[in-house]
């Protein structure tokens, strides 16, 4: 490992925790949307890319965690921040833990189906019922404080403040899933998602990895939404629709499965392309039908990029050996997928 | 003789109306390759899904070192010594040679919740990979993907993957399906120098391989053992001829 590779995390963490002294606080608010989308998808990354596990009922913990956030919150006065934390969290590994036990019972689409229906079944207990607030959802009125012993180190209603916690916060989830994906756990995920039947036969009992790691997964989707309900201050069950599984889903493909990094390049990219395609200065009054252009970029981008986009220097690398070398053999991607 | 490895006491698995394997025992011993013949659908590989674990048995029992491992899955079986490799290669085939070999070994040493360990520093699955791949012959891969590895190789692979386990068993179910003459010698080979550490069963379809090289063979026939017996004895077996010509005495 050079220098290089290790000073470029630490300067592009610097120049993103700078962002906020331009001071173009419409900026801001999207780079902090961008952010919780990344630790988002990097959760469902460490399943999809991690373990091989496709779920698409990834948004239920999302909406749990900011409804954790929201439910719990007093009306007339900051929470605290400690607690909060730690009911959406756990609050999320419980569902995780129940469902994770039933759904991991099943493999492959039969697996998509079940996360996804779990998934149908937490939206709709908030859309139909008054838990949340039914389908109007529920507002959150203080963003909560971190106060120990009266001292509060910093306050979460300052806009950069609140930025720079989203930022720490996708710093440690990146930091925390490459350290897990490296240690001998990482490589027992990457041993099932290659072949399970192998590793079952060589001694190792592959529920509980799967478990854990659904549990993980699911935990940091619900950190996401826990900073997404502070973000806006507001929590609706569409944040646990399919279509909202289907995007983060998406932002891991589209970024590149098998990088760790695929799934924040993804997450930049998906909702630059949306708010690009809905500016009215740029496409003007076909601007609402941006639904349409994004499609249409997205089939192009996954057409183009079959490792997505954290594969692209290897797959350029692969096209120039096998100019040079027309026998060369490329190895990128999974040969059994 | 002394107790054995392995053990399959009155084996029975019915699929539906099928009777797949019928009232099947063989015991497995270090120091001799067992070997088990059989027609296509004779129950072979049925037999060696029930002995590892991925299927269970609907009547009788598999002992090891005289414990009762019936109802024990595979994995806390292959923890405990038994090994196997597939018809089909089953391998990591984006994987370097040496990391699945690694990954094989840490499966006793997991360190599940280890997360800020680094798998690839973990010198006890390391070591472990070196000296398989050293036993096999495939140092000299040892860094090629392993879906890039010739067939025969990926083979070599899988025995090299059951190594690393430190079986007491290995159940090699066709182990030289597909290979040349000289990769079928390499893993004779191997597997004569394997059975004096281990308890081998072979399931094999390569006659001349099973005949020159098995201690004791069983034939099979419609899910039932017909004959067992040292390889002369089953080559003037009558009855092992008469299956052979496609008239079995066994009949369901």
């Amino acid at each position: 490992m050079n220098y290089a590779s290790k000073l470029i995390p630490i300067v592009v963490l610097l120049a993103l925790a700078a962002f906020p002294l331009t001071g173009a606080d419409y900026y801001t608010g999207l780079a902090i949307k961008v952010m919780i989308y990344a630790i988002f998808a990097l959760s469902l990354q460490l399943l999809v890319g991690g373990a091989g596990l496709i779920s698409l009922g990834h948004a239920a913990f999302f909406g749990i965690g900011a409804y954790c956030a929201a439910l719990l919150s007093p009306e007339s006065e900051a929470g605290a921040l400690v607690w909060l934390l730690a009911a959406a969290l756990s609050g999320t590994a419980i569902y995780a833990l129940i469902t994770g036990v039933l759904a991991l019972r099943t493999r492959g689409v039969y697996f998509i189906m079940v996360t996804l229906a779990f998934s149908q079944m937490a939206y709709y207990v908030f859309h139909d019922t008054d838990v949340g607030g039914g389908s109007d959802g529920i507002y959150l009125y203080f963003r909560p404080q971190l106060s120990i012993g009266g001292w509060m180190p910093f306050d979460l209603e300052n806009p950069t403040v609140y930025y720079l916690f989203v930022l720490a916060c996708l710093a440690l989830t990146w930091g925390f899933l490459a350290m897990l994906a490296r240690s001998p756990f990482g490589a027992a995920l990457t041993g099932i998602r290659l072949n399970e039947q192998r590793m079952r036969a060589a001694g190792y009992s592959t529920f509980p990895y799967k478990l854990t790691a659904y549990i993980i997964g699911a935990t940091l989707a619900g950190l996401a939404g826990f900073l997404y309900a502070l973000k806006d201050g507001f929590v609706t069950p569409e944040l646990m629709t399919w279509e909202q599984s289907g995007l983060v889903l998406l932002m891991v493909i589209l970024g590149g499965v098998h990088r760790i990094g695929g799934a924040v390049l993804g997450s930049v990219t998906l909702i630059l392309l949306q708010e690009l395609f809905q500016s009215q200065a740029l496409f003007g009054d076909y601007a609402q039908h941006w639904h349409l252009s994004l499609g249409l970029a997205i089939i192009a981008l996954v057409a183009l990029l079959p490792n997505g986009l954290a594969g692209l220097s290897a797959q350029w690398r692969a096209r120039r050996a096998a100019r040079i070398s027309p026998r060369s053999i490329s190895v990128s991607g999974d040969l059994n997928v | 003789m002394s107790e054995a490895q392995l053990a399959a006491r009155g084996i029975t698995r019915r699929f539906g109306g099928l009777l797949a394997v019928d009232n099947v025992s063989l015991d497995l011993h270090r120091g001799t390759m067992h070997a088990v013949i059989g027609t296509n659908g004779a129950g072979k590989s049925t037999l060696i899904n029930i002995l590892s674990g991925e299927l269970l048995a609907s009547e009788g029992q598999v002992l090891m070192d005289g414990k009762d491992i019936t109802a024990w899955p595979q994995p806390r079986r292959a923890r405990h010594g038994l090994g196997r490799s597939y018809q089909r290669s089953t391998i990591f085939p984006t994987l370097s040679v040496f990391e699945n070999c690694r990954l094989a070994a840490q499966a006793d040493q997991p360190q599940f919740w280890q997360w800020w360990r680094h798998a690839q520093h973990c010198s006890h699955s390391r070591d472990r990979a070196h000296q398989v791949l050293e036993r096999t012959g495939l140092k000299n891969s040892a860094d090629t993907p392993a879906g890039l590895l010739p067939h025969g190789h990926k083979r070599q692979l899988e025995i090299a993957m059951c190594l690393a386990g430190q079986p007491q068993v290995l159940l090699l179910d066709e182990p030289l399906a597909g290979m040349g003459p000289e990769e079928t010698e390499r893993i004779l080979e191997l597997l004569q120098h394997l059975k004096a550490e281990h308890a081998i069963l072979l399931v094999e379809h390569d006659m001349d391989a099973v005949f020159a090289n098995a201690d004791l063979i069983t034939v099979m026939v419609n899910g039932c053992v017909i004959a067992r017996g040292a390889p002369a004895e089953i080559r003037a077996n009558v009855q092992v001829q008469s299956a052979y010509l496609g008239d079995g005495p066994c009949t369901h």
